[in-house]
């Protein structure tokens, strides 16, 4: 007869069977077979910043080059790789994943459940970023990194023009992201709808889980286009199909409408978890319910819907009918409008408050007062006379940094502080994160901000070296000065990471005195999350007096509360799965496959075959509620 | 010159003026929250009963923002339409200008065959007269922006697209490619030079003439190095025998103010530098080192120096 957890089995005798059923192996064997979405989060989170540390050394390499005109410090072959790098490591490796990895360590724990959905897809979805990210750099530093932008426009990335294994690389970086980004999107879409703790309903739930919900069904419409455009792409340079060749009856704007349906989507991919962050921290730093919460809701899911209606703005010079143009001229402008509700909003809410003026809070006026400029710019290039002068120009550089670090960056380094605690148990130090916002946020604006004057005065995007005297020089110097500043607070934030990590000061189970429920448990949470999972009777439970729960879970097994997608009504129990080296094996077979498909297409039938081993093992059935014999069980 | 920020062209000018519009009008919204956010800051007297405004607050500032939307649309718009019939009622110029990794071809068609004016990297335009810009690419996607003029327009392979001009002031405006082109993007820029009706039509006479035949001996001696040997292969030099056709035309090549794309000075020195070694000063460019010696260079850097 299995144990349940309840009134009669509390304590630390519940602590010690749940530890038995939901703890890894120790050691080596349980870091590879880890499916705990924590340790998978906090992996995925610490890996994320790694490509970010990269791509920023990138930028200042770039920054180096562009100091002074004419300068020869990097030849063009090298400069080229190192843009296309940067702009792929940030936008593929950096910030999607981690807004990902951030959710998938954040939303189980919000929604008041033991573990994510599909945790050992969730291990695999690691190991096939963590290898991607590996690969794409490994070709990098061999000389064969992508030298097409990360936008990769046909024909230059084609077979005839990128010659090599360089473009192969970038596109079979694609697959890896694609892969992981679509795992992670459907766990976090399945755990914000199906288990929700009873009582959280749509309307009580974090904004920060309306964020990730927004953005994982983006995510889930949005990747199989480019996942299309780089199989197109592949095939075109592997197996000589003429998708994208004018002279065969191809179409080198098809690639374009394909990207950008994805690209653009992308951009708020990347931008409407940061949105959640900034919610989130508000709330704990006013201490009152963010004001405007279903404006909020309504906003997030406008954004997302507006989101594909836009692409067609970065096409705007390649003489697309102008009756068409005006369409998407006034839906980008449209975005407009819930971001500024959005900006409303969260200032309503400082201003009805009572603010404690702590390191997140600082770096959400930060986010707030650079995006504002970054979505203004943005305005701007909605306009479609106005973009035939500001598109790929450094003005439209400056935009879009303002836009995804000012923006997505911010707040995520205010959400590292402000979770820390739950991360890692201990407290991040205060002075060291105030003086890190205002170095970031001055040292930000002395790099971007001139590089809107360049754009207008008349300097492209992706040159390698510029003329000197036509006015381009002291802005560009400005900008390079400003960026290895912007770098020395980044610093600082990493300095302060390892610090705390250290000798920070240690956290109880709410530091902050927060109302989601990931404050609940200890901090850091136990394997298994919650003792017993909790009750919600509103959207700020810990806040409220009584804080029933709901018991009645196996002890003995992994297993979960199913709840209803709208009034979260409890609906069922469901076994969650437990550790596995079938992710890791599953995720070296398909890097296998990849890679050998760069030069064979024969690696795509040896490669299936391959993989079908550790998935079958993987998938291996079972009965999941057949009990296991237990020692010492009473 | 080479800014958006200086229009010397209708184009330019019309969008000069939306900008100043939009720059007005997001200034204006970023005022307001700046002062909004300054007061949630630093506001004395916190609770109270100021909050029940906020949920009108909140309706205002989403129909001022609608508003503002509503005014830049209109404003673009209009914008649009005026530079679409800035031309009207006047015969443009028909240029046509075919990009590739990394120069430019400047074709004028005229009534005859025999009319055609081919030149590379520069762009001779009357002042006040419309020019009509047919754009195609010959490799890959490249992009043409005349920032002084007016906005850019992208060449695609497999496409002809168009762009307009009408140059309102004389002078000389630096151009670049705007897309990502390769190797090279950096180095692919060119020369808009707005002269008055009389210099224009001066120079088109000129143009039209054959290349003058070599006088001096060591002009005779690069003529015929020229174009006899390897340089004819790509190059085309009008009234005489090279016609290929993969190079710049360089019936005037010493009339232009650049070279490469303009990337280097049109000087003697690195005119004779770039014959040596085209692969060091602009590395992936299609001009193989030829072997000549220093003696042969040099008569064909004299020849070179008299096709003005």
């Amino acid at each position: 007869v299995s144990r349940v957890d309840g009134p009669d089995f509390t304590g630390e005798a519940l602590h010690r069977a749940l530890d038995r059923t939901w703890s890894d192996a120790p050691g080596l064997w349980g870091w590879i077979t880890t499916v705990d979405h924590k340790r998978v989060g906090r992996r995925y989170i610490a890996t994320a910043f790694v490509f970010l540390a990269l791509g920023g050394v990138l930028a200042l390499l770039m920054r180096l080059q562009l100091a002074r005109p004419e300068s020869g410090l990097i030849s063009a072959d090298r400069y080229n790789q190192i843009f296309s790098m940067h702009g792929t490591s940030m936008m593929f490796l950096f910030a999607v994943p981690v807004m990902e990895a951030m959710a998938v360590y954040l939303i189980p724990l919000m929604v008041g459940t033991r573990q994510i959905a599909f945790p050992r897809l969730n291990a695999f979805s690691y190991w096939v970023y963590l290898f991607g990210g590996i690969f794409l750099w490994v070709s990098f530093l061999l000389n064969i990194g992508p030298e097409a932008g990360w936008f990769s426009y046909v024909p230059l990335a084609g077979p005839e023009y990128s010659p090599g294994k360089r473009t192969d690389v970038w596109a079979q970086l694609i697959t890896f992201t694609e892969v992981a980004a679509l795992a992670g999107a459907v766990e976090l879409i399945t755990t914000i709808l199906k288990q929700r703790a009873p009582g959280m309903s749509l309307n009580r739930m974090p904004l920060f889980a309306w964020s990730i919900l927004v953005t994982s069904f983006m995510i889930v419409f949005a990747m199989p286009a480019v996942m299309l455009a780089s199989s197109f792409l592949i095939s075109d340079r592997l197996v000589g199909t003429q998708f994208f060749n004018p002279a065969e009856g191809g179409d080198a704007l098809l690639w374009q409408h394909l990207f950008w349906f994805f690209g653009h989507p992308e951009v708020y991919i990347i931008f409407i978890p940061a949105l959640g962050f900034v919610s989130q921290i508000v709330e704990t730093f006013t201490q009152r319910e963010v004001f405007g919460y279903p404006l909020l809701v309504l906003a997030v899911v406008s954004i997302g819907l507006l989101a594909f209606g836009l692409w067609v703005h970065h096409m705007f010079a390649t003489g697309l009918p102008r009756v068409g143009y005006s369409f998407y001229t006034a839906a980008s402008m449209m975005i407009a409008l819930p971001s500024g509700v959005q900006i409303f909003c969260w200032i309503a809410s400082i201003w009805r408050g009572r603010p404690r003026w702590e390191t997140p809070l600082l770096w959400v006026l930060a986010f707030i007062v650079t995006f504002v400029i970054g979505g203004l710019t943005g305005v701007m290039v909605a306009s479609v006379p106005l973009d035939l002068q500001l598109h790929d120009s450094y003005f439209v550089v400056a935009h879009f940094h303002y836009v995804l670090i000012g923006g997505a960056v911010f707040p995520l380094l205010g959400a590292v502080t402000y979770w820390f605690p739950k991360f890692t148990g201990r407290m991040m130090a205060e002075p060291l994160g105030k003086w890190t916002v205002l170095l970031a946020f001055l040292s930000f604006q002395l790099t971007f901000f001139p590089m809107h004057v360049t754009g207008l005065l008349g300097m492209p995007r992706r040159v390698y070296t510029y003329p000197a005297g036509i006015g381009w020089d002291t802005l560009n110097l400005v900008s390079t000065i400003g960026a290895f500043v912007f770098a020395g607070s980044v610093l600082l934030f990493i300095v302060n990471v390892f610090h705390s990590l250290r000798s920070g000061r240690p956290a109880s189970a709410n530091p902050w005195n927060a109302a989601g429920l990931e404050w609940k448990p200890s901090s850091p949470p136990p394997a298994w999350n919650f003792d017993h999972i909790p009750r919600v009777d509103s959207a700020t439970p810990l806040w409220d007096a009584e804080r029933p729960v709901i018991p009645g879970l196996r002890t003995d097994k992994r297993e979960l509360l199913l709840t209803t997608v709208v009034d979260a009504v409890p609906d069922l129990r469901d076994p969650s799965a437990p550790p596995s080296p079938w992710p890791l094996f599953s995720a070296i077979a398909a890097t296998i496959l990849f890679l050998g498909s760069i030069f064979t297409p024969w690696a795509i039938v040896w490669g299936s075959l391959l993989l079908a081993v550790p998935l079958i093992l993987w998938f291996w059935p079972h009965d999941p509620l057949e009990p296991k014999p237990e020692q010492g069980d009473e | 010159m080479q800014s958006a920020l200086h229009p010397t062209g209708e184009h330019a000018a019309i969008t000069g003026n939306l900008f100043d519009l939009f720059l007005g009008v997001t200034g204006f919204f970023f005022l307001l929250v700046l002062l909004f956010l300054a007061w949630a800051i630093w506001r004395k007297d916190r609770g109270g009963a100021g909050e029940r405004r906020l949920p009108l607050a909140v309706a205002s500032w989403a129909g001022a923002i609608t508003l503002g939307l509503f005014v830049l649309t209109i404003g673009s718009y209009f914008a649009d339409r005026s530079m679409a019939f800035a031309d009207v009622g006047q015969k443009p110029l028909e240029i046509k200008v075919t990009a590739q990794q990394w120069w430019w071809q400047v074709a004028y068609k005229g009534d005859l065959p025999s009319d055609t004016i081919i030149t590379a990297n520069e762009i001779h335009l009357p002042l006040g007269r419309p020019a009509h810009l047919r754009l195609v690419a010959d490799d890959v996607i490249h992009s043409l922006w005349i920032p002084n003029l007016a906005g850019k327009q992208d060449l695609i392979p497999g496409r002809s697209t168009d762009l307009r001009l009408l140059p309102r002031q004389p002078g000389r405006f630096r151009a670049q490619c705007a897309e990502f082109c390769g190797l090279q993007h950096a180095h692919m820029a060119l020369d808009v030079i707005v002269d008055r009706p009389a210099q224009f039509a001066a120079w088109q006479a000129k143009s039209l003439q054959p290349a003058s035949p070599p006088q001096g001996d060591e002009e005779k001696r690069g003529y015929a190095i020229v174009t006899g040997q390897h340089c004819s292969g790509c190059h085309a030099i009008t009234g005489t025998p090279a016609f290929g056709t993969v190079g710049p035309d360089l019936t005037r090549v010493a009339s232009r103010a650049t070279l490469a794309a303009g990337e280097l000075p049109n000087a003697r020195g690195w005119l004779e530098r770039w014959i040596a070694d085209p692969q060091a000063l602009k590395p992936g460019n299609r001009m193989p080192r030829v072997p000549l010696s220093p003696g042969d260079r040099h008569a064909v850097v004299a020849y070179l120096e008299t096709l003005r």
